[in-house]
């Protein structure tokens, strides 16, 4: 705020107005700040967030239209077999192509994006709530509470997650849901370790002891001061966890583990472009899901960077 | 979470009625002891302090760092962490035991009879809350606002702490906003509900020398316009000087010198007020005057010596003082207390075998 000192600052020349030169003018303690402040417009401004930002946004932004909109896309069904075209490269009919079976490509990936986003997103959201509010609440508290669940993340992060995904998998069964919830609760522990250190390191801060002196109780804390500074961490985490389950389904798919065929998902994809010798004959079978996975994990990753960059609170600006 | 049962169980409302009659004290703090267990031994951050505060009027609490000024105002708050801390003697405020309030009782008194505004505002408000909701949280909360009339007070309440367009500045971040600014919107949180005592704990200590004036002031007319009283924390005499009604000295975790503000200056009785006193630097001392700092550290709170606590930094020591500890007692003023052997007499030391008769009045 330059203007607090105007009053007392007097320039080289000691000719502020009003006063004579030499002089000591008078110091303002009355209103010191009257019509000086600086417009919000111009604090407020950051560094953009850049071009590739928002080319990768627009990608992911596709997907999950087309995602959402697969059923009135004007593509044929991914499971339909046309035998007049058999492993045909792309073309005005078959954008990208058809595979062994004569079925189109760009429709198996379209409707295939719908499995890796749900099990992506949900499962993400799943660990984000769950172990995102065991984490608040353990580093608010500490104590037993947080001995405990933390104990429990270490337990449950030691044991290989794709073996644990395989084994209750196979078990339990291969619907979309099944898969998801389980997912969902692996990326548990990852989350409430993020979201556990982060809100340990707000529990202790100025705000939150005047907060307190304020009358607030435990939850008003937890929720209205240490959520909103915890929420941009666990978002941009959130967001590469997504990237990490995507690349988990497509494994599990790879290895006949995600959802029944013929449904197609990503790793489906990936994997009937590597069986029955079709890496010979027809490799676009492998390369376009290879190609639409990679893109999404790259967009997805680069768009939860930047935005940890932009939320990235520092000590230096406070 | 067990606390919590424990705290509904307990929970009924607190009655603060308005008080008329302002003879009796607002806070009276008795015998309070708080100390940490810490690996090395206890620590004895507050050891015996006792005082009390009048409606409407201000105590300025001086002592240097590590005296147990903080731990003393957030004592009688009782804001302090719940592991390896024991904290004994009484704190009424208003009529009502502190020290042995569920927590849910003490959430009724924080912010709504009782606030405090920290020494740091850049780290006091919250970074991702926008200014006027950190405001109108605890209008909503205790006046039971809704959020028109809890923006419209946070307005006001900007506006009478000095905050121009404060109509546009409730939507600001804390960074968008100078230190002086900052401190300006802790004591507008800390106001919000109209409490009837406010612990200052060094609020002028994070600022710029230009704005610390300002602020005080602020302060003192804020206190005036709705009659609170002020515990005003500080390491500094010259803040208090003109602002307190009463003085107390802290030093070691004690109160080693009590008076009122006037009494204090004129009438020093420990050699360790005056130290605080001489090491103020003055604007007639000529250029390249040394400050006159006081040498030594404050004692170890785990181990502290024997005797008097101050007595190996004091200039005028004797071996009494090296042996026993001075109680506190009365000076010649009834509401003038210190703790020494050989108090001064118009800032000199007396002679040291015989202290003047009529010093020698028991402790009060």
């Amino acid at each position: 705020m330059p203007t607090e000192h105007k009053a007392h600052s007097p320039t080289l020349g000691g000719t502020l107005a009003g006063t004579v030169p030499g002089q000591t003018p008078p110091i303002v303690v009355a209103s010191p700040m009257s019509g000086g402040a600086l417009p919000p417009d111009d604090i407020l401004a950051k560094r953009p967030l850049g071009p590739l930002f928002w080319i990768a946004l627009a990608w992911v932004a596709i997907v999950a239209l087309c995602a959402i909109l697969a059923n009135l896309l004007p593509i044929p069904n991914p499971n339909f077999q046309n035998y007049t075209a058999i492993n045909v490269g792309p073309n005005i009919h078959h954008l990208l192509g058809t595979d062994e079976l004569g079925r189109d490509l760009l429709s198996r990936i379209i409707f295939g994006s719908r499995v890796s986003l749900v099990v992506g997103f949900a499962a993400v959201g799943i660990g984000l709530l769950i172990g995102g509010t065991l984490g608040l609440i353990s580093g608010f508290k500490g104590g037993a509470f947080d001995i405990a669940f933390n104990a429990g993340s270490f337990v449950i992060l030691a044991f290989p997650a794709i073996v644990a995904v395989i084994a209750i998998v196979a078990f339990w069964g291969q619907t979309l849901a099944k898969i998801t919830i389980i997912i969902g609760v692996g990326t548990i522990p990852i989350m409430f370790r993020v979201v556990r250190a982060s809100s340990l390191s707000f529990a202790n801060r100025d705000f939150v002891m005047a907060a307190r002196t304020l009358g607030a109780s435990s939850n008003r804390i937890i929720f209205r001061e240490i959520l909103p500074n915890v929420v941009p961490a666990a978002v941009s985490f959130g967001l590469i966890t997504v990237a990490g389950v995507i690349v988990l389904e497509g494994s599990l798919a790879f290895l006949g583990l995600s959802v029944a065929l013929p449904t197609p998902s990503w790793g489906n994809l990936i994997a009937e472009g590597t069986s029955n010798g079709n890496l010979n004959t027809n490799p676009l079978i492998l390369m376009w899901p290879a190609m639409a996975m990679f893109l999404l994990l790259l967009s997805i990753n680069l768009i939860g960077d930047r935005l940890r960059q932009r939320f990235d609170i520092r000590e230096g600006l406070l | 979470m067990s606390g919590r049962t424990a705290a509904g169980v307990a929970e009924k409302t607190l009655e603060f009625p308005d008080v008329t009659d302002f003879a009796d004290p607002l806070l009276v703090v008795k015998d309070l002891h708080t100390s940490f267990r810490t690996g090395r031994g206890t620590v004895h951050a507050v050891d015996g302090v006792s005082l009390s505060v009048d409606r409407g009027t201000t105590l300025g609490v001086v002592g240097e760092s590590g005296s147990g000024k903080t731990v003393l105002a957030r004592s009688i708050m009782g804001l302090l962490p719940v592991r390896d801390v024991v904290r004994s003697g009484t704190v009424e405020f208003s009529g009502h035991e502190m020290t042995t309030m569920a927590p849910a009782q003490l959430r009724q008194v924080w912010g709504a009879q009782m606030s405090m505004i920290f020494q740091d505002p850049m780290t006091a408000l919250n970074p991702v809350v926008r200014i006027g909701n950190q405001i109108t949280d605890s209008l909503r909360l205790h006046l039971d606002m809704d959020r028109k009339e809890a923006n419209a007070t946070a307005v006001e309440l900007l506006r009478s702490v000095g905050i121009p367009s404060p109509e546009d500045r409730i939507r600001w971040y804390p960074f968008q906003l100078s230190g002086g600014m900052r401190q300006r919107v802790m004591i507008a949180i800390a106001l919000a509900c109209a409490p009837r005592l406010v612990l200052a704990d060094e609020p002028t200590t994070g600022l710029d020398v230009s704005v610390q004036a300002q602020i005080l002031d602020l302060l003192q007319a804020m206190q005036r316009e709705r009659h609170m009283a002020v515990i005003l924390v500080t390491h500094d005499l010259g803040v208090v000087a003109k602002r307190a009604d009463q003085i107390a000295v802290m030093y070691a975790g004690r109160i080693v010198e009590k008076a009122p503000t006037r009494t204090l200056f004129a009438h020093t009785r420990m050699p360790y007020t005056r130290a605080l006193m001489n090491s103020i630097p003055r604007l007639a001392d000529p250029s390249g005057t040394r400050l006159q700092a006081i040498s030594g550290r404050p004692p170890d709170l785990i181990h502290p010596p024997p005797g008097c606590r101050f007595a190996p930094r004091c200039p005028y020591v004797q071996d009494k003082c090296r042996e026993s500890d001075p109680p506190l007692r009365t000076a010649a003023s009834s509401d003038h207390v210190f703790a020494c052997w050989f108090p001064l007499v118009d800032g000199a030391p007396a002679p040291a075998t015989a202290p003047s008769p009529n010093l020698e009045t028991p402790p009060s």
